[in-house]
């Protein structure tokens, strides 16, 4: 199926979906008013921002300097790095290493990147068990669903939805709907994981080039454990993530956690340095970090999409998206959605497998003003529109350029700009829109499905305005 | 800035055969203020359609053709916060590498959305000359968020005495309209407007002001189809001509 079909199905489904977009609205209005707390001062606000670009910006700049350096102290510090070009290698790597440490069991925190890489159906596959520790990841792993945003990711779920899901997988912990027994029911379900898996695996959120610091932002105290309980921890990032400095990380953190869910500072930080050292009492024997390229490197070379980069993964432009609150994530397809993902998944991907996320935008601009890193994302999309119908437009290393334009399409903006270059035969094309307004149809076509036809007043603004006596030159 | 003796105005291309009534009271809301207005007759269109769909060669023509219009050093009134920010915001972008680049920049440089024009620079002060009316203002994203115009449309409505002005649900939310988005993403164009008339209708406004047609186009076009189940909507009207119509002397 083409794409375009394909996700007007899914944008069918998800308008039809009540219970999710009822979620969604309320969910978002929620997560917008929270963050908008957390920022009381506007200059205040604005002067984060630059810094959290600056230092973003930064990072990307002198990405290939940094990592080497990040591997360098990490490796000094006794953490393994690995380098994974594709999706593929990174579950390949991870699999070769789960598979050395005799690893059969792991719990797994919060991780968009294993999302990319589908690293839980590649290791399930290999008859690995694969518990997601984060609860809202832990729901829709029961639900065999992929997550339908990137910070909160069972959010079109509603409580009934979850206690059903619950009493169908543990039926012998009784039925309830209270948040708070459902919140301790997982939490007893995955502590005794916890206890006796063999391998933790994790994102990471920032890893600091001076020092070989991964950090991890989270709120359940699942990321803890997951890195610190078992005898392995295995951590997964894009090699965006890499900062230059330690004294980066408060003010990213602070932009981050106010960003995404309003709050001034998450419940659990935590950041990783090195394995279980000989005096020390817990913490893994062994630390991995499979450092994942999956075209971010192609993404870097182009100066204005490279800004794709700079994004901390907060989902602020998804909360503040009125195209996403009332489709939801799952109708994008991709493992990012909202504008976010408008932009990185067709670069990601190739506009010939997702360029067509690029019309879910009204460039309303909601989503720039918001983005804590000062991603133009309106401007990126409006690019990838450009890219997408237009395969001689740039030097870009895109995939998929071109693989948008339609005959109908391209030759209704040739007969466009044959009226409205030309002075003359636009002066003509109104005489006869205006003078035979009669005509209109009164539908037309997708735009009279929601509203009532347009129709060409019968005397122009160029006539009105001569018509009072107003000069034109 | 001391007010101009002359200004150009856009009328933008959805005006000039959608609206023209909205671009001639912009109009005369200049002229009454005492400022010859000059409208000429050759443009057509900034080239927003055709930039916002990917198609940029094309958009670079049309924009070409407009930047003839404007050659005197005088500010270019548009009433429309959407093709004043195309012009304003993304020309730039448009023109890059072209030897008229300086140009159009030029012509950026001395363009004002209608409202930003009236506050800003001639500090209009209007007498209310209507009767009662509770409305409601929608800020287009491109005039809120583009040009920063959403408080000057409010600023010149509280001016006027019998003007009552409530405030819908989620006010700065896109209402759907987009462009060629509200065709080639029909249904969630669709859904959004759908929740943007139900806040509007809430607030119990007898009219929806705005700085510019297309969301006006979107949202009054969905009031008249709604029409049916719901009853009749708020009235839409572009915020030129509702001021011409309580203002001007005649009135």
């Amino acid at each position: 199926m083409h794409q375009t079909e394909a996700f007007h199905q899914r944008i069918d489904k998800a308008l039809h979906n009540e219970q999710a977009r009822t979620s969604f609205r309320s969910t978002m209005s929620g997560l917008m008013q929270k963050r908008a707390a957390q920022f009381p001062d506007n200059d205040e606000l604005q002067a984060l921002r630059d810094q959290a670009r600056a230092i973003r910006a930064h990072a990307l700049t002198r990405q290939p300097e940094l990592l080497e350096q990040l591997e360098q102290k990490l490796t000094a510090n006794g953490i393994r790095v690995h380098w994974a070009e594709t999706a593929q290698q990174a579950n390949e790597i991870i699999y070769q290493i789960l598979h050395a440490a005799d690893a059969k069991t792991l719990v797994k925190g919060k991780s968009m990147v294993s999302e990319e890489t589908e690293l839980n159906h590649y290791l399930e596959q290999r008859n690995i068990e694969v518990l997601e520790s984060d609860l809202g990841e832990f729901i829709i792993q029961l639900a065999h669903e992929p997550p339908s945003h990137i910070v909160a990711p069972a959010i079109h779920k509603n409580v009934k939805q979850v206690a059903e899901l619950f009493h169908q997988f543990f039926p012998e912990l009784g039925y309830t709907e209270n948040i708070d027994e459902l919140t301790l029911l997982a939490r007893q379900i995955l502590r005794d994981k916890f206890a006796n898996a063999d391998a933790g695996i994790s994102g990471v959120n920032f890893a600091v080039a001076e020092t070989g610091t991964l950090c991890l932002v989270e709120n359940e105290g699942n990321g803890r454990l997951s890195t610190t309980a078992p005898r392995l921890h295995i951590a997964i990032t894009g090699i965006e993530k890499v900062v230059a400095k330690l004294s980066d990380i408060p003010p990213l953190l602070n932009i981050l956690t106010k960003s995404a869910t309003g709050q001034p500072i998450t419940t659990y930080f935590n950041m990783i340095s090195r394995p279980r050292q000989p005096d020390e009492k817990d913490g893994p024997q062994a630390v991995h970090l499979v450092l994942l390229d999956n075209q971010r490197s192609s993404i870097r070379m182009d100066e204005e999409l490279l800004d794709t980069l700079r994004c901390i993964r907060c989902g602020a432009c998804i909360n503040h998206c009125p195209v996403y609150v009332q489709v939801g994530g799952h109708a994008y397809g991709t493992v990012y959605p909202g504008p976010i993902g408008c932009v990185l998944e067709p670069q990601r991907l190739g506009l010939e497998k997702t360029g067509i996320l690029t019309s879910a935008c009204t460039m309303c601009g909601a989503c720039a003003e918001v983005c804590p890193v000062r991603i133009p994302l309106p401007k990126l999309i409006n690019r990838l529109r450009a890219e997408s119908v237009n395969a001689a437009r740039s030097e870009a290393h895109i995939n998929g350029k071109g693989s948008l334009r339609k005959l109908t399409e391209s030759q209704a903006w040739a007969i466009w700009r044959l009226l409205y270059a030309s002075p003359r035969n636009y002066r003509l094309f109104r005489w006869f829109a205006t003078r035979l307004r009669g005509l209109t149809p009164t539908r037309l076509g997708a735009w009279t499905r929601y509203r009532s036809s347009i129709k060409p007043a019968p005397r122009s603004l160029q006539e009105l305005a001569q018509q009072e006596g107003f000069d034109h030159e | 800035m001391k007010p101009p003796e002359r200004v150009y105005f856009f009328g933008t291309c959805l005006i000039d055969m959608l609206y023209p009534k909205a671009g001639l009271a912009g109009m005369q809301l200049l002229r009454q203020a005492g400022i010859k207005v000059i409208y000429p007759k050759d443009q057509t269109c900034c080239g927003q359609p055709a930039f916002n769909s990917g198609y940029r060669d094309e958009a670079l023509s049309v924009a070409r053709s407009l930047i003839k219009c404007f050659p005197q050093n005088i500010p270019v009134v548009v009433p429309s916060g959407s093709c004043a920010g195309m012009i304003k915001q993304h020309w730039a972008e448009l023109f890059a590498d072209q030897v008229d680049a300086e140009a159009a920049a030029e012509i950026a440089s001395r363009t004002y959305e209608l409202t930003q024009f009236l506050v800003d620079v001639l500090d209009l002060k209007l007498k209310d000359l209507g009767k009662p009316v509770k409305i409601a203002v929608h800020t287009s994203c491109s005039a809120r968020r583009e040009m920063g115009v959403a408080e000057h449309i409010e600023s010149l409505l509280g001016q006027l005495d019998a003007v009552e002005l409530v405030q819908q649900e989620r006010k700065a939310e896109c209402c759907g309209f987009g462009g060629t988005f509200a065709i080639k993403q029909a249904d969630i164009s669709g859904a959004m407007v759908q929740d943007k008339t139900t806040s509007l209708r809430a607030t119990g406004a007898e009219r929806v002001i705005s700085q510019d047609c297309g969301c006006l186009m979107n949202i009054g076009g969905a009031f008249d189809k709604q029409a049916q189940d719901k009853g009749k909507g708020p009235v839409t009207q572009h915020i030129a001509e509702f001021l011409w119509e309580r203002t001007h002397a005649s009135n």
